[in-house]
């Protein structure tokens, strides 16, 4: 037994990282949206909307992953469109996972950049437009980059989440050895297994590193970008 | 003209009547805090909305409700000095005065803006850096770099120390009378109005 991690779970790792990376990536640019959509605008239906991007946050896991198999199943509205379309197959797919891990991260992503572009004072805006800037250029010189902060601390929470998501991710996309089976699906499956307390440990301290990894790296990320002083958390 | 501005606007609670006829390059405002003059500012500078009337500077109409004009900020090109000045944090002090900057034939570069505000020495500050008085002039060069028809200048002289009123008033008299800018200055201080304005508009409740 070496100290280094094995085969199988390097690819465990691998699987689990692009999982979280391409859920938050792939998130990233309709969270700040739906952010900015919270924090700036006054429409009707706000408060609906508010609700619904929060609800994966207030309901069991396995909720959300029933209702993405409702949505998202072969015969789910969206699902069968999807693979008529595009081809696209959520179930049984590491894609699967990875939109499971998105639908669980978006609040947090949501709640992070909210606060921040809330923060961004709304008279440097006015500021802006009138020294001549369209709303677009002061919303791409003023609010985006005085928001980046939040942007960090959103990505860096909903990347944490999607590496720890179980519930949504083995109700809707299941159990797949190379294609699902993601960190906590693996400590949980050696968990079924008499006699693996040793596997279940080694999986629990990698996941533990990867994630005190993660939070360590945005932190480093957001105190070169903006000083010393500055925190994602 | 230089002004000609006839609005109704809300200010806090109340609804407000103001009228500016003038054909002076400088005109102040006064009246009680809480009258609504730089709610007045923000109308002008397309910040704020007003709910009637028509604002026209210079030989432009920015609003008019019958007409159904009403330019965008950006459009209006107001060269406006906030009271709490709004410099980008996040720009040095040259990016601030760059920001808005319109490159006309006719107008300063931003070598003679630092140079006829004398912050050359500023430039490569953040604005947490600076000064009361520093921030103010870089403010002033902000706005005017922006190549404005018109300037609001919203208490100019307020949180300085003395020494310092008397810079920036020698400054804005050279705004006055080298420049040559339509200006509405809002103002509680008597000396300072004397000292700038040849027409004073007193905002009073109805």
């Amino acid at each position: 037994m070496t100290a280094l991690p094995t085969a199988a779970e390097w690819a465990i790792i691998a699987l689990s990282l692009k999982v979280s990376l391409v859920a938050v990536v792939l998130t990233l640019p309709l969270a700040y949206a739906l952010a900015w959509l919270l924090a700036r605008r006054r429409f009707a239906g706000r408060i609906l909307l508010d609700a619904a991007v929060h609800l994966p946050l207030v309901l069991p896991p396995v909720v959300t992953g029933w209702v993405l198999l409702l949505l998202f199943g072969r015969t789910g509205v969206l699902g069968h469109w999807l693979e008529q379309t595009t081809g696209l197959v959520f179930v049984f797919r590491w894609t699967g996972a990875a939109l499971a891990a998105a639908v669980m991260a978006l609040p947090l992503m949501v709640r992070a950049m909210r606060l921040s572009i809330e923060a961004v004072d709304r008279r440097l805006v006015g500021a802006a437009r009138t020294l001549g800037a369209t709303p677009w250029r002061a919303f791409a010189s003023i609010t985006l980059p005085l928001s980046l902060p939040g942007v960090m601390a959103g990505a860096m929470l909903g990347f944490a989440r999607s590496l720890g998501e179980f519930g949504a991710t083995i109700t809707f996309a299941s159990n797949i050895p190379g294609e699902t089976r993601t960190l906590p699906l693996a400590i949980y499956t050696e968990l079924q297994l008499p006699g693996a307390e040793t596997s279940v440990a080694r999986l629990a301290i990698i996941s533990v590193l990867l994630s005190v990894a993660a939070l360590v790296a945005s932190e480093w990320l957001v105190r070169r970008s903006h000083g010393r002083r500055a925190h994602v958390l | 003209m230089s002004f000609d501005i006839a609005l109704t606007y809300r200010a806090g609670e109340s609804t407000r009547q103001c009228t500016i006829r003038s054909e002076a390059n400088l005109v102040a405002v006064t009246g009680p805090s809480g009258i609504g003059k730089t709610t007045l500012l923000n109308c002008i500078a397309g910040l704020d909305r007003p709910l009637s009337g028509a604002i026209s500077i210079g030989d432009t109409t920015l609003f008019d409700s019958a007409a159904g004009i009403d330019l965008p900020p950006e459009r209006r090109r107001a060269g406006y000095v906030f009271q709490d000045l709004r410099l980008f944090p996040h720009r040095t002090v040259a990016a601030n005065l760059a920001y808005g900057q319109r490159h006309e034939a006719h107008w300063m570069t931003q070598a003679e803006a630092f140079d006829f505000l004398g912050i050359a020495h500023l430039a490569r500050r953040f604005p947490a850096t600076l000064s009361g008085g520093e921030a103010k002039r870089v403010a002033i060069g902000r706005a005017l770099l922006s190549a404005p028809r018109f300037l609001l200048l919203d208490e100019p002289l307020t949180s300085l120390d003395p020494g310092r009123v008397e810079e920036i008033l020698r400054l804005l008299e050279r705004i006055r009378d080298e420049l040559r800018l339509p200006t509405l200055l809002v103002s509680h201080t008597a000396s300072e109005v004397e000292r700038l304005a040849r027409e004073v508009v007193t905002l009073a409740p109805p």
